[in-house]
């Protein structure tokens, strides 16, 4: 331990994140006697650019050893303040970090007095290590420069573009058959004159051009290993069951001959499609697929087409990356049975399956054989709901349903718009959808929460009812020909890759970001980044803005080729040590050997293999093995300080 | 121990960097409140806890010590849930020694996003101690 040292303190309101329920002055009076704290501060903000500059100033002129800052999670702010340490001339690894935000004062607000009491000692414990801090050197290992992009809807695409363009290899991994997620769904979007299917190909396009951008459809990652800088992913590659280039004709034959039809869920189930199958005609990669899970292997397409091999067999594929970008997507809500009439009555639809019809129908819009006129929109099915439902609002499904009912009208004409809703959300740009919608008679009703329009069917028609709060309350109806229930995004069902990383998710169940302003695409998984929807509801401009800030980030953690590690690795107390070999059988590594120093035989560590796990520690009779920055000397006065 | 609080009991935690860490932060970023009077240190690795630091933090006076594993998604390995078992099961048999109650020492794999579970277990452990050692 180093004696006289000097340091400094400084403990954060975060705002009031933290002040608000830990008294940070009086944790501030609680560690300035200790005997190497120099000075003490509290600051609004820690991370903040002047608290920053100050703290630079502070080392320099007080020519301090170290500084601890009490804070929020090292996990969103140790490198900050690591950087803040070098650029005062100071060691990086004398810095340390005291967690209140996280394990005191929002885990304890309930609890101010109990909140404060713990900031008090968790400080207290950094300053007892900072007495020990050193100073270090970090090793350096080779980084692959190569980044995973999972899900190649539009976010995973832009994302591979985005990462291609600065030099950087890309795998874009893609679970469906079919690249475009659900934009390649969409006919018409808003705010633009380009379809879902038209930006969906120009972007495959692009990904073609780029020769350092290795396209993998119909594949799920089912394994990986490793971390940042060095991750093995294992991918299943399913095969299309469709060798080559077959002939258009003959697989237009291969389909027709196809005795078995399933719900189409590119159509959200409106439709059947057969097993082997293609969305549609433009659709990338153009080869059609056949979907196995449906598929009885009658053979009959076999006899048709001679590019069919039902044979094939899935391969697994391995793959190392420096970094991994998530890119996939969220489902549809579905809404509950009987939940405003789904699936109990025949008139009731979802938002995503009403753009479909849209989409596929030409002239008249019919539903069930019947030409629609009237339709009710029912805003908010599925999201902002009371507590145990979604209670957040999914953000892009107001301007969603207007642009669709815009849509209806231009294209078939004749169509009454009632839109039921709970207030709009229709910002930005998006104002102008509304704007058309009302130029074009669109009726909007308005109810609270708590009272919900009601859905009757009464012949061939639906009944929406509502206490219009616009209209003093005034009970209102509408006889719809179609009532359209707007579902929001959630989370995919299918979360098997997200548990393979075990990514963490927020209250929403969607990926969650180490800090939404501060980090906002990073998660607490070293190396993997995310992007578009799987983080939350976004429009398509949002997800793209957010795969170009990912892709930025991946890039950079594997730009240079090498990434700083830290330098907490094993020591060998010589003198203490007298070769049991118990180390050596602990370490996974192989970081130790058998040496002789002065005519006696002890453990030597290998510094370049050394992953400084510690494994080796506890297993040490004579207790001759210590990890740089976690030693006994470290921990027991830690021990000390919080007891 | 300081002042003997009634509500609760002292308990460190011996939590991981990259695994059990996210969970315990994401507790408190949920919310979801437990005993403020368990404290948390921070290693690389759930199995190189050594059964010494465990003994001294007894003899400081916390009630129970309570690791938040790696399991099976150490990063240094798939060793890594014997060895801490290992460790677990040795530090028992000292405290036995002792004569200390070998469960004041629990031990459960706390992944990255187990804030909930986290929770749960500190919150039973605390019930456990303040049964058996403040009754």
């Amino acid at each position: 331990m180093k004696d006289k040292k000097k340091i400094g303190v400084y403990i954060c309101h975060c705002g009031g994140n933290i002040s608000d329920y830990v008294d940070v002055e009086k944790v501030r009076e609680a560690v300035s006697g200790d005997e190497i704290v120099f000075l003490s501060k509290t600051t609004m903000f820690a991370c903040s650019d002047s608290n920053q500059r100050d703290m630079v100033e502070d080392i320099k002129e007080h020519n301090l050893d170290g500084v601890v800052v009490a804070s929020c999670s090292p996990k969103l702010h140790l490198t900050t303040f690591r950087n803040v340490s070098e650029r005062a001339d100071l060691n990086k690894y004398t810095y340390v970090h005291a967690n209140i935000r996280e394990q005191a004062s929002w885990a304890h607000s309930d609890n101010k007095m109990g909140a404060t009491e713990k900031a008090i000692h968790l400080v207290k414990a950094a300053i007892a290590k900072a007495h020990y801090a050193e100073a270090q050197v970090a090793p350096k290992i080779k980084a692959e420069k190569r980044v995973a992009v999972v899900g190649a809807g539009v976010a995973g695409m832009k994302a591979a573009l985005s990462l291609a363009d600065k030099d950087c290899e890309v795998l874009l991994i893609e679970r469906e058959p079919f690249v475009g997620g659900r934009v390649a769904q969409w006919d018409t979007l808003s705010t633009t004159t380009e379809t879902g299917k038209e930006m969906t190909t120009r972007l495959y396009n692009e990904l073609l051009k780029r020769d350092n951008i290795t396209i993998l459809t119909n594949s799920e990652l089912i394994g990986n290993k490793g971390s940042v800088g060095n991750i093995e992913l294992t991918v299943r590659k399913s095969p299309r069951y469709i060798k080559g280039n077959c002939h258009p004709e003959d697989l237009k034959r291969a389909i027709e001959v196809c005795p078995v039809e399933v719900p189409d869920e590119f159509n959200f189930r409106l439709s059947n499609r057969k097993a082997i199958y293609k969305n549609y005609p433009s659709e990338y990669p153009q080869t059609p697929v056949i979907d196995m899970k449906s598929c009885t292997r009658c053979g009959e397409c076999e006899k048709v087409c001679s590019s069919i091999d039902l044979s094939e067999q899935a391969e697994e594929l391995t793959f190392n990356v420096g970094s991994v970008l998530m890119a996939t997507g969220f489902d549809s809500y579905t809404p509950a049975y009987g939940e405003f009439g789904y699936a109990t009555s025949d008139n009731v639809i979802t938002l995503p399956q009403f753009k479909r019809m849209i989409d596929t129908q030409e002239g008249k819009l019919i539903h069930k054989g019947k030409e629609v006129h009237n339709i009710a929109y029912i805003y908010c099915v599925g999201s902002r709901q009371e507590e145990g439902g979604n209670t957040y609002c999914s953000r892009n499904c107001c301007t969603s349903t207007i642009h669709a009912a815009v849509t209806a009208k231009e294209k078939f004409g004749k169509i009454n718009n009632f839109h039921f809703n709970r207030g709009l959300r229709t910002y930005g740009k998006q104002e102008l959808l509304y704007a058309d919608s009302l130029r074009n008679g669109d009726i909007y009703l308005q109810s609270y929460e708590d009272g919900p329009p009601t859905v009757t069917p009464k012949g061939d028609k639906t009944i929406v009812k509502i206490n219009d709060i616009l209209t003093a309350g005034e009970e209102l109806e509408v006889a719809a020909d179609l009532v359209v229930l707007v579902t929001g995004m959630v989370p995919r069902a299918d979360n098997k890759v997200g548990s393979l990383f075990k990514l963490p998710k927020g209250r929403d169940q969607f990926f969650n970001e180490v800090h939404m302003k501060l980090r906002p695409v990073e998660t607490v998984i070293d190396g993997v980044t995310i992007a578009g929807a799987c983080q939350g509801p976004k429009n398509i401009a949002e997800s793209v803005n957010s795969a170009l800030s990912a892709s930025t980030k991946s890039f950079s953690i594997v730009s240079k080729g090498e990434l700083e590690t830290e330098p907490l690795i094993a020591v060998i107390n010589d003198d203490k040590c007298t070769w049991c070999g118990a180390c050596e059988e602990a370490c996974p590594f192989d970081a130790i050997l058998k040496t002789e120093k002065d005519g006696r035989t002890i453990a030597q560590i290998n510094n370049s293999v050394c992953k400084g796990c510690g494994m080796c520690t506890p297993v040490c009779e004579p207790d001759a093995i210590d990890l740089i920055a976690c030693s006994s000397a470290e921990i027991m006065s830690m021990i000390d300080a919080l007891a | 121990m300081g002042e003997f609080n009634k509500k609760s009991a002292k308990i460190l935690v011996f939590s991981t960097e990259k695994i059990s860490d996210p969970a315990i932060d994401m507790a408190g970023l949920l919310k979801l409140h437990y005993p403020p009077t368990v404290y948390t240190i921070s290693v690389p690795c759930s199995s190189a806890i050594k059964p010494s630091w465990i003994l001294y933090a007894y003899e400081k006076g916390f009630d129970g010590v309570f690791i938040a594993a790696d399991g099976s998604d150490c990063v240094y390995g798939e060793s890594c849930t014997e060895k801490t078992g290992n460790l677990v099961s040795k530090t028992h048999n000292l405290m036995k020694e002792k004569e200390l109650d070998p469960a004041r020492l629990r031990m459960a794999a706390i992944c990255s996003v187990c804030s909930a579970s986290f929770v749960k277990q500190v919150k039973s452990f605390n019930e456990y101690l303040l049964k058996t050692l403040h009754n």
